[in-house]
């Protein structure tokens, strides 16, 4: 259940942080906080106990493994996250040049 | 709305936002114990109709094949983005001429650094491609050897003086290989219509387990993949490092 436990607290963290963020930057690495929580919760749903990692070269093929599919469905997530957080980033830099400021709230008001 | 008032409210809703997520992860299944059958079909299909060891790459590049060449194209529109946000601003050809002829000048980057990069550059390299060529036998494939590969190319970029290198810097090469390693993914995916048979479905020959060239598709895609990454990776990176460099003059 701790691995359950972690993945909740990790979206709740970091939904904190980006309520509560100053800097743009700073709300981005919170995105990669909650997103952190994805990879916890589908590792841990395809744990299986005593299991090995799925990759045959010095197992036995009737050796018990973890479920490689969702370990797969890691690997794609990670994947998104990184290109999620180099777009953000790159926003980033052309707000701070239009606007002179990094901090969510000065950047609220619409401007022509 | 007040940053008071909006915190007071955002906590109140992440504490039933918790409530609610607890009361779901209950309904999961019991910690190892999971329950989909493909946890153990998949082992079973991608070692004996695809002779792959490797079953995690296996199922990216094989039974989730096509969701990858998405996965794969989101990577290359990113970089894409990526580059067309940042480079918006270096227009100003007067400024950034300015700002090489200062960095001409500027200090140099020191020597441990330097020596550093150099001894660890052959080495990243190796692996990063012994990772992408391996990645249907052991742990590994195109994603994760293209990011040691890009690891490299950046270890080159920060070792050496980073103004020299910004001139001679390939970025066109970097941009052909992001769309050589997009355009022949999706190629080797639709190359089954040649063959009669559907996309994604293999054709080439599996080999023996174990060796090198076995697997069929799967070692080929997890090149293709592993060019794109490498590329798109230096890409966003190099691009995000220019602009701390163009930041640092402003």
């Amino acid at each position: 259940m701790l691995a359950y436990a972690v993945a909740v607290w990790l979206v709740v963290v970091g939904l904190y942080g980006v309520i509560t963020s100053r800097h743009l930057v700073h709300l981005v690495l919170c995105l990669g906080v909650m997103q952190a929580s994805t990879y916890v919760i589908l590792l841990a749903i395809g744990w299986r106990d005593g299991g090995q990692a799925p990759i045959y070269v010095d197992i036995s093929p009737q050796a018990p493994v973890v479920d490689p599919v969702v370990q797969a469905l890691t690997l794609t997530d990670v994947v998104v996250e990184a290109t999620v957080v180099a777009v953000l980033l790159a926003l980033t830099v052309q707000a701070h040049k239009r606007f002179g400021t990094c901090d969510p709230d000065a950047l609220g008001a619409l401007r022509g | 709305m007040s940053r008071r008032t909006r915190v007071v409210l955002g906590l109140a809703s992440l504490a039933a936002l918790g409530g609610l997520l607890v009361w779901a992860v209950g309904g999961l299944p019991d910690l190892g114990h999971p329950r989909g059958p493909y946890a153990v079909l998949a082992p079973k299909i991608m070692l004996r109709e695809r002779h792959v060891t490797n079953t995690v790459t296996g199922v990216t590049f094989d039974l989730r094949g096509f969701d990858t060449l998405g996965e794969e194209l989101i990577l290359y529109v990113a970089a894409l983005g990526a580059a067309v946000l940042l480079r918006a601003q270096r227009s100003d050809r007067a400024a950034e001429q300015a700002a090489e002829a200062e960095e001409r000048r500027g200090p140099g980057t020191a020597d441990a650094l330097r020596a550093l990069g150099a001894i660890l550059v052959g080495p990243v390299v190796l692996l990063g491609v012994y990772v992408v060529v391996h990645g249907a036998l052991t742990p590994g494939g195109g994603f994760q050897g293209g990011v040691l590969l890009a690891g490299a190319l950046l270890l080159v970029y920060a070792a050496g003086q980073s103004a020299a290198v910004q001139r001679v810097r390939p970025v066109s090469l970097v941009e052909v290989a992001d769309a050589l390693g997009a355009a022949s993914y999706v190629l080797i995916a639709i190359s089954g219509l040649v063959f009669g048979v559907a996309v994604m479905d293999n054709v080439l020959p599996l080999g023996t387990t174990g060796s090198l060239l076995s697997g069929g598709f799967v070692p080929v895609l997890s090149i293709a993949v592993g060019v794109e990454v490498t590329a798109a990776v230096t890409l966003i990176l190099t691009e995000l490092a220019d602009q701390t460099l163009l930041r640092g003059r402003d």
